[in-house]
């Protein structure tokens, strides 16, 4: 469990950084951030990069912005970062929520927000935010700089729409209306790992109906996504056990589980329907 | 210390005394192998099919790896029974023309650090023609099945049976027959500490030092010797601390032979450590079974005769020294458990498949024994319309000395106490009407119970009655006042977390009159301390333990001649205590030290009538005795997603005298929870190819802080006359209780919806399987419609 060998590489700027990253990343360069998941997989030797540009003293990449409309997430900010709210408007809850869901503590000190986002474990926390609330990926390059929307973002297990030499230098989360709900739940063995499935959700309420609803399921399918099929059953309805059932049988009925030699599609299927219907629960409290 | 007790007359033993190890390892100065320098680093290069012939092995040019083609010489580890149609199924020391599961080591790459033998060894290139695999015991047994050794066909490594002579009669006039298919997964212990040696050669001597983490190192010193062929004074094993065992470091790894047959090749110092992965796929394995288990009882559910067949995965090789006889015997000799029954029948087979080999962990077979008895007498329960407990009641030893129906002796024990301590303190009443409550808010919650003899201490005969070639059994403690009134123990167990070093100072302690901060216990180098077996199976305090109470009874009787002698009494006169031997109602008074000193440096003094010095040796060689206790879980099983909460757990149990209850409680909680992984989370799954899925510890799933329940304990002492110390062993207990009370209180949650579960774990997607089957079954008629 020792890493093959590589070149570390430490940048002070951003500019600096693409450089160096337009130059390696056709020998296996990759980006290090907070390394919680880089690391060990190259423990096991199961990625053997042959450079690693570590941003850790980029500048300015630690920031949180917001406009009033979009809260911006720079690549450096650590999990633990959103353990008290960053925003005062339901997402800087959501947030706080949903942090304290990622692995452990120290994990949650070191491991970054895009960092995650750039792993793209099906299983990601932060993954499974990005999509259900239509983040934007700013990715940068010496070629340029690109938005890139979630939808097209996530392209399967630990799989996105970043190119070799692009950092994924800030993600763009919708602030939420004032009067949004939102819910989150999780399935995982044990306090701590890998979720098996996940669910976010947001609606607002509308002459006593639930309305712009978007669920989000992870960990189910090799990327999270928002399920349509969800979102219709709650759109109209007003919020209750009815609604938040027929939600849940409808995302456990279209997704196209994962499955691994510990979990079938069925039970995959019974986990989803689980942390939906519980996502829409915890969101009425 | 002394403070505490002198002139009290309070005893040390019976004391929660802080353990005297703890100060070093919660400081971090603990010395543990993988601190040793080396001058040259071991990566093993592991077979990655699971079946296959050896056709290259392409080595980096200028590397050093040694193969099996280099240990000319060098024998194969070939572990004996001979008993029960045993084949003596032998391990090359790394695979030799064949390899038989992932995870063999085939070639051994040596480098100036482990960074670089690891890139070495991603360097070396293996041929191997893959052959057919077969994974699964009971495909192993099928016709026609790929033979994992010429050895032994069909692919049984040993087969014991047992029949009672009045059995069939009983059989015959039974009024119920209950029938069980138990299966418990494959498991690994999962030592926090996993493998590491280090071995130097001497130039000066000849010698080689291996410090490895083992639970018995001088057999290790035996084995390895024999394997290379070299004189055994020429090894020197050391066990310095060790981060756990549980069995899994009592067997011989090949790759410590490894590292001294290269000390000596290359006259240096040479050093593996194990990383995770290769302890969760290559050191050891454990608890693959299948066990149909089936029961006669009467008209009033008194057990009548027990039928059982074992089948045991044993893996690809038999482990030293126990052999893979260790789990299928084991089963074969302590199914009856701690009913009365005494008409058996048994078959127990250990089968060959191309996995990691099987050895001892933590309980041995009896947490799946266990689980299947207890799994089968809640389903008797069920079938005879009587309570849980009340079956138990029935049909629970209650006379002693009791021989078993395989002629095992059970000494003195509680198993019907400790059930109605244990029942009464969980309020099985009030947790049934919390139970019926919830149940109406849609929340499942069970109890389930457990009662079981743990088998302990158990000295040489209790092995020779496996057939095994090697027969540990006996301790031996050299017991030394030195001239400064310092005491020595030097002890052949070899503790590693068991709390050893406090627990027999207390016993010399008190024997002698000192206190135990001026004791000392030596254990783990075959150089300093005296031959003995190592720490497993629940011996060592029973064990050891009476080696030292009669080491200390000799030193005492040395110390009352000679205070005898000085001062000028009778030694009926005599009092040790307090550090000093005092004729009694008198102020003449010697201290301890002082005597020592005159032991040594005035023998003139005692003309000949006393021998010189102050050391004396104590051996103890015990027939066994039988600790019992009664386990009891609450849990909630969620069943949307068939997660199980376990809410309490509670024991009541008995071992005998209990030396100290911080250590004691300490044992039986660390049990728990690997029982509660055994029962809700570990398991080693391998693919259809034979490849492990599980090789990291996020697969792999021991449980943490965060999924222990709280556990409350209670005690019942029964001083048994089988243990001079008057203690019974207590180290394995909770984990051969935990599973099966844990899935009883599953199975009790899920009784509303007929759903049944007889396999361990019982993880999430297991309960949800049986909740599926349930609920599809035309003849179910429960209380909810959408689980």
């Amino acid at each position: 469990m020792k890493p093959a060998p590589f070149i570390r590489h430490v940048p002070k700027t951003l500019d600096e950084a693409l450089k160096i990253l337009a130059q390696v990343a056709p020998e296996d360069g990759r980006v290090l951030a907070g390394g919680q998941s880089l690391v060990p997989i190259m423990a096991f030797r199961l990625a053997k990069p042959a450079h690693l540009v570590d941003i850790n003293e980029v500048e300015n990449l630690d920031k949180i912005g917001n406009d009033g409309k979009i809260l911006r997430i720079g690549a450096r900010v650590r999990h633990g970062a959103f353990h008290t709210s960053v925003v005062d408007n339901p997402l800087g809850a959501l947030l706080t929520f949903v942090a304290r869901h990622i692995a452990h503590y120290p994990i949650r000190m070191r491991g970054t927000f895009c960092g995650s986002l750039a792993h793209a474990d099906p299983a990601s926390e932060w993954c499974l935010t990005a999509a259900t609330l239509d983040a934007t990926m700013v990715a940068k390059s010496t070629r340029g700089e690109r938005a890139i929307k979630a939808v097209d973002y996530f392209e399967g297990i630990m799989s996105t729409a970043l190119a070799e030499d692009e950092l994924l230098a800030e993600v763009h989360l919708p602030l939420l209306a004032a009067e949004a709900k939102f819910g989150f739940n999780e399935f995982s063995r044990r306090a701590g790992d890998f979720a098996m499935s996940a669910s976010l959700v947001t609606y607002t309420i509308k002459n006593g109906k639930i309305a712009g609803a978007h669920v989000g399921v992870g960990g189910a399918e090799p990327s999270p996504r928002r399920i349509a099929e969800a979102e219709a059953a709650l759109n109209g309805q007003a919020p209750g056990d009815e609604a938040f059932r027929a939600a849940a049988e409808a995302a456990a009925s279209v997704i196209e589980p994962l499955e691994d030699h510990q979990t079938t599609g069925e039970y995959r299927r019974d986990l989803v329907r689980a942390v939906v219907r519980r996502a829409l629960e915890n969101s009425q409290q | 210390m002394t403070a505490h007790t002198k002139g009290t007359g309070l005893k040390w033993v019976g004391r929660a005394m802080r353990r005297v190890e703890d100060p070093a390892l919660v400081q971090g100065q603990g010395k543990f192998t993988a601190d040793l320098p080396a001058a040259h680093w071991v990566r093993f290069v592991r077979s990655p099919n699971a079946a296959g012939r050896i056709i290259g092995i392409n080595k980096p040019d200028g590397a050093l790896v040694i193969t099996a083609a280099d240990l000319t010489g060098v024998k194969k580890i070939t572990p004996m029974l001979h008993k029960f149609a045993y084949r003596a199924v032998a391990q090359p020391i790394l695979a030799e023309n064949v390899v038989r599961y992932v995870g063999e080591a085939v070639a051994a790459v040596v480098a100036a650090s482990e960074e670089e033998a690891e890139d070495i060894a991603d360097l070396v290139e293996l041929d191997i023609e893959q052959t057919a695999p077969v994974i699964d015991s009971r495909d192993a047994l099928a016709d026609g099945a790929p033979q994992i050794h010429a050895i032994a066909p069909g692919n049984v490594i040993l087969e014991g049976k047992h029949k009672t002579p009045g059995f069939d009669e009983v059989w015959a006039s039974a009024a119920k027959i209950i029938t069980l298919d138990a299966r418990s997964n494959r498991q690994n212990a999962t030592p926090m500490e996993a493998r590491a040696g280090h071995a130097v050669f001497d130039a000066v001597s000849g010698r080689v030092t291996l410090t490895c983490t083992t639970q018995m190192p001088h057999l290790m010193r035996t084995a390895i010797a024999d394997v290379l062929g070299m004189r055994e004074s020429d090894l020197r094993v050391i066990a310095p601390d060790v981060g756990g065992g549980f069995g899994q470091k009592m067997s011989l790894c090949a790759e410590y032979v490894v590292l001294v047959w290269l000390a000596r090749k290359l006259k240096s110092s040479v050093a593996w450590t194990e990383d995770r992965r290769e302890n969760l796929i290559a050191s050891f394995h454990s608890r693959d079974q299948y066990i149909k288990l089936e029961a006669a009882f009467d008209k009033d559910a008194k057990l009548l005769a027990l039928h059982a067949d074992v089948i045991s995965n044993v893996g690809a090789y038999s482990c030293f020294p126990t052999t893979s006889g260790v789990e299928p015997l084991m089963a074969m000799a302590e199914m009856p458990g701690p009913y009365d029954v005494q008409q058996y029948q048994c078959r127990a087979r250990g089968v060959l498949t191309n996995t990691c080999t099987m050895a001892a962990y933590r309980g041995v077979s009896r947490p799946i024994i266990t689980f299947t008895l207890e799994r089968l007498m809640d389903k008797a329960a069920n079938a005879f319309g009587i309570d849980a407990i009340d079956i138990r009641r029935r049909n629970l030893i209650d006379t002693f000395p009791y021989t078993s129906a395989m002629g095992l002796v059970y000494d003195e024990a509680t198993y019907q106490q400790t059930l109605e301590m244990a029942v009464k303190a969980i309020d099985v009443p009030a947790f049934r009407a919390r139970q019926t409550a919830a149940r109406a808010q849609g929340r499942y919650l069970g109890l389930g119970i457990a009662t079981f003899s743990e088998r302990t201490g158990y000295g040489s005969p209790a092995f020779a009655a496996r057939g095994m070639e090697i027969t540990p059994g006996w301790e031996t403690v050299i017991l030394t006042v030195d001239p400064s009134g310092f005491v020595e123990a030097r002890i052949g167990s070899s503790p590693h977390g068991q709390g050893l070093r406090t627990t027999l100072a207390q016993i010399i302690a008190d024997e002698i009159g000192v206190t135990p901060d001026i004791i000392k216990i030596i254990h783990g180098d075959t150089d300093t301390s005296p031959y003995g077996w190592g720490t497993f199976a629940s011996r060592s305090l029973v064990i050891s333990g009476g080696a030292t109470l009669i080491a200390a009874q000799k030193v005492r009787a040395k110390l009352i001649k000679i205070a005898s002698h000085l001062l000028e009494a009778s030694p009926d006169d005599i009092v040790l205590a307090d550090g000093a031997a005092t004729v009694a109602g008198t102020d003449r008074s010697i201290t301890i030290g002082k005597m020592a000193r005159e032991a040594y440096t005035q023998t003139h003094k005692f003309k000949g009538e006393i021998e010189p010095g102050m050391t004396e040796s104590g051996t103890y060689d015990p027939p066994g005795t039988f600790s019992n206790a009664c386990h009891v879980a609450i849990v909630e099983v969620d069943i949307e997603t068939g997660q199980t909460k376990i809410e309490k757990f509670l024991v009541a149990e008995d071992a005998g005298k209990i030396i100290n209850p911080m250590i004691a409680d300490g044992q039986v909680i660390g049990g728990i929870a690997q029982g509660i992984g055994n029962a809700l989370l570990e398991e080693i799954i391998y693919d259809e190819h034979g490849v492990p899925t599980t090789a990291t510890l996020a697969d792999y799933m021991p449980p943490t802080a965060r999924e222990m329940p709280p556990i409350e304990l209670h005690h019942i002492e029964t001083m048994s006359t089988q243990s001079i110390t008057k203690a019974k062993g207590l180290g394995e207990g909770g984990c051969i209780g935990a599973p099966a009370a844990i899935v009883n209180a599953i199975n009790d949650a899920l009784s509303p919806f007929g759903a049944a579960l007889d396999e361990i774990p019982a993880t999430p997607q297991r309960v949800r399987a049986a909740l599926r089957t349930a609920l599809s079954s035309p003849l179910w008629e429960g209380e909810k419609s959408n689980p």
